[in-house]
């Protein structure tokens, strides 16, 4: 081969989880954690090998939740399957109606008005803040705090959660998004409320910061388990959060811009230990810096439609053609891949799931790991089930 | 930036004999793609992520073309002997005939690359395998870009793409013992997954047709 000159400083295989050799005397214990487990935030498996305390292999196992969403895709019009995307990361509805409404433009070069660009802005960084809030509640209950932090992120996102039922009917099963813009305008007074919640916000960013970022036992259980180095992570397509814990600076918002991200004076949170503690941490510092988004947004928030007044809706049919989307969801990059072949439903409709491409370095952070810290390692990736099998 | 022409002349500068094509894409996003000859792939893949820093492989997936029934006319000329007013006269005639022909379908791997390092991309590379049948294997490019393990596994789960070189080649949604491939254009689902007659009228009728059948 001619590239064979090429040569990297790496081995052949660096990217692959290393082979472990139980070195006790005892006999191995496969244990299957899951799929029915308070740990696995839904119906997940992962058949675990263990040596003693010792974790020597780890095998997710998918698929319970699969409902082959991408063939129904192809079964339907375009809008029909906005109402479907809801239904993927359940957490997070309005960054997924996004993320497919922004592939779909890509596809049509539809524009977007002015004020549903700043309601996407307002309504995925809201989204964004109360994901990462239970995130880091549902990481400490499964250390064992049972209840107290889940009860606080969960107070708070009710407050979110009301926002979107007075915007778009539906507390998580949204249905907001349009091709070319958003399904119903802002009133004045969901501005006003939206604005009252954004001015509570940063109090329970200290709260939570206050009761657990110098919590003893937090730290001892979490603070250099499941190191995940940089390169790695980019190589296995690590997004999100996750990658940022790693050190590296990749946000989809500063890189594409996508929407009118570009407008907005927020900073990237970086991680330098690669640990649970600096993803709990990452999560932490991007809620404060939602925060400083949503008060610009509501600040600067222009009057206008909400729709492109040229956008069909009825007898939609994109021209033959095909394009792939993506925005920075809160568990990372989500994408939609989008095949048109002239007809009214898409010839092929991909997501990009940035759950199940997190969970791909799974077992590398928890090879040599105690049993205890799986549960922890897996919960400091953030899935959610609905979206990992599709 | 690389155009893709350029990215195209810098890969055959480095890999001779790689036989890439440029495919380009009619809608307004304008991401064009690269197909790769499935033999030089990882080569490709190789000088990819490490010369042009395209670090990061975001998306992989499969796409089904099934067979295509074309149905195109023919002309053609053909002698016809003409009696007019008892004269015999012989006469040039031209007829349309239509033909049916069957172009055979690929399945198809896409890749949409990023550079984290150069913060660039997309580039969309794609291979296609000789046919939907017997011969559907493709280099697997896990080796290059862990990123593709879970994926490839999606892919060959439900398109019945087998990737060669891939460490780990299981199903990943669809259980281990299940047969078909269901995000095929042509893949017909069963009428009932479970043969147990219950006491539902309908469910039992669905049953009885379903063993008749077999």
């Amino acid at each position: 081969m001619a590239v064979a000159d090429n040569k990297t400083d790496k081995p052949e295989g660096w990217n692959r989880p290393p082979v472990m050799e139980p070195d006790g005397e005892g006999e191995l214990l496969e244990v299957a954690m899951g799929p029915h487990h308070p740990s696995t935030h839904g119906v997940f498996r992962m058949d675990v090998a263990l040596d003693g305390e010792r974790v020597i292999r780890l095998k997710p196992v998918f698929g319970y939740l699969h409902r082959n969403h991408e063939k129904l895709a192809e079964g339907m019009s375009y809008l029909g399957s906005m109402p479907f995307t809801d239904r993927l990361d359940y957490i997070c509805p309005l960054t997924n109606n996004w993320a497919y409404a922004l592939a779909v433009e890509k596809l049509t070069g539809q524009e977007v008005p002015e004020r549903a660009e700043y309601l996407r802005v307002i309504l995925g960084e809201l989204t964004r803040f109360q994901n990462h809030a239970s995130s880091i509640g549902f990481l400490i209950q499964e250390m064992g705090a049972s209840g107290t932090p889940l009860m606080y992120a969960f107070r708070e996102r009710e407050k979110i959660l009301d926002l979107f039922e007075m915007l778009t009917g539906a507390r998580m099963m949204v249905n907001y998004m349009r091709f070319g813009g958003c399904r119903v305008d802002a009133s004045a007074a969901w501005l006003d409320a939206a604005r009252k919640v954004v001015a509570g916000l940063p109090g329970f960013a200290d709260e939570m910061d206050r009761l657990l970022s110098g919590n003893e036992i937090l730290m001892a259980r979490t603070q250099g388990v499941g190191v995940l180095r940089s390169e790695l992570a980019v190589n296995a397509g690590v997004t999100g959060p996750m990658l940022r814990a790693s050190g590296v600076n990749y946000d989809i918002r500063k890189v594409d811009g996508y929407g009118i991200y570009n407008r907005f004076n927020f900073r990237v949170p970086l991680g330098d230990h690669w640990d649970v503690y600096d993803r709990y941490m990452i999560r932490l510092l991007e809620m404060r810096e939602s925060i400083k988004i949503l008060e610009q947004a509501l600040k600067d928030i222009p009057a206008g439609p909400v729709m492109d007044p040229k956008a069909k809706l009825r007898g939609f049919r994109p021209k033959p053609g095909e394009a792939y989307g993506r925005i920075e969801a809160p568990k990372g990059e989500l994408g939609f891949y989008l095949i048109s072949d002239g007809g009214p439903n898409p010839y092929r409709y991909r997501i990009r799931p940035p759950s199940l491409i997190n969970l791909t370095v799974l077992e590398d952070m928890a090879l040599g790991e105690n049993v205890a810290d799986v549960v922890l390692i897996f919960g400091s990736v953030d899935i959610v089930l609905g979206e990992v099998d599709r | 930036m690389k155009t893709i022409e350029e990215t195209k002349a810098a890969i055959e500068a480095a890999v001779p004999g790689a036989g890439v094509e440029i495919v380009p894409n009619p809608s307004v996003s304008g991401q064009h793609s690269l197909r790769l000859a499935p033999g030089h792939a990882v080569a490709v893949a190789t000088f990819l992520r490490d010369r042009l820093s395209f670090d990061y492989l975001s998306n992989v997936t499969g796409v089904d073309w099934p067979d295509k029934e074309v149905t195109e006319k023919v002309k053609g000329t053909r002698t016809a002997t003409k009696t007019v007013d008892g004269v015999e006269s012989t006469l040039e005639e031209t007829v349309e005939e239509t033909r049916k022909r069957v172009l055979p379908g690929w399945l198809e791997a896409v890749y949409h690359l990023y550079s984290v390092a150069l913060k660039q991309g997309p580039l969309v590379i794609r291979m296609r395998t000789v046919n939907r049948t017997d011969q559907v294997e493709l280099p697997s490019l896990t080796p290059v870009w862990r990123s593709a393990e879970f994926q490839e596994r999606e892919i060959f789960d439900l398109f019945g793409i087998v990737f060669t070189g891939h460490p780990d080649l299981r199903r990943l949604l669809m259980w281990n013992n299940f047969k078909d491939h269901p995000m095929r254009r042509d893949y017909v689902e069963p009428d009932d997954f479970e043969y147990e007659p219950t006491a539902h009228n309908e469910v039992l009728k669905r049953a009885q047709a379903h063993k008749s059948r077999e």
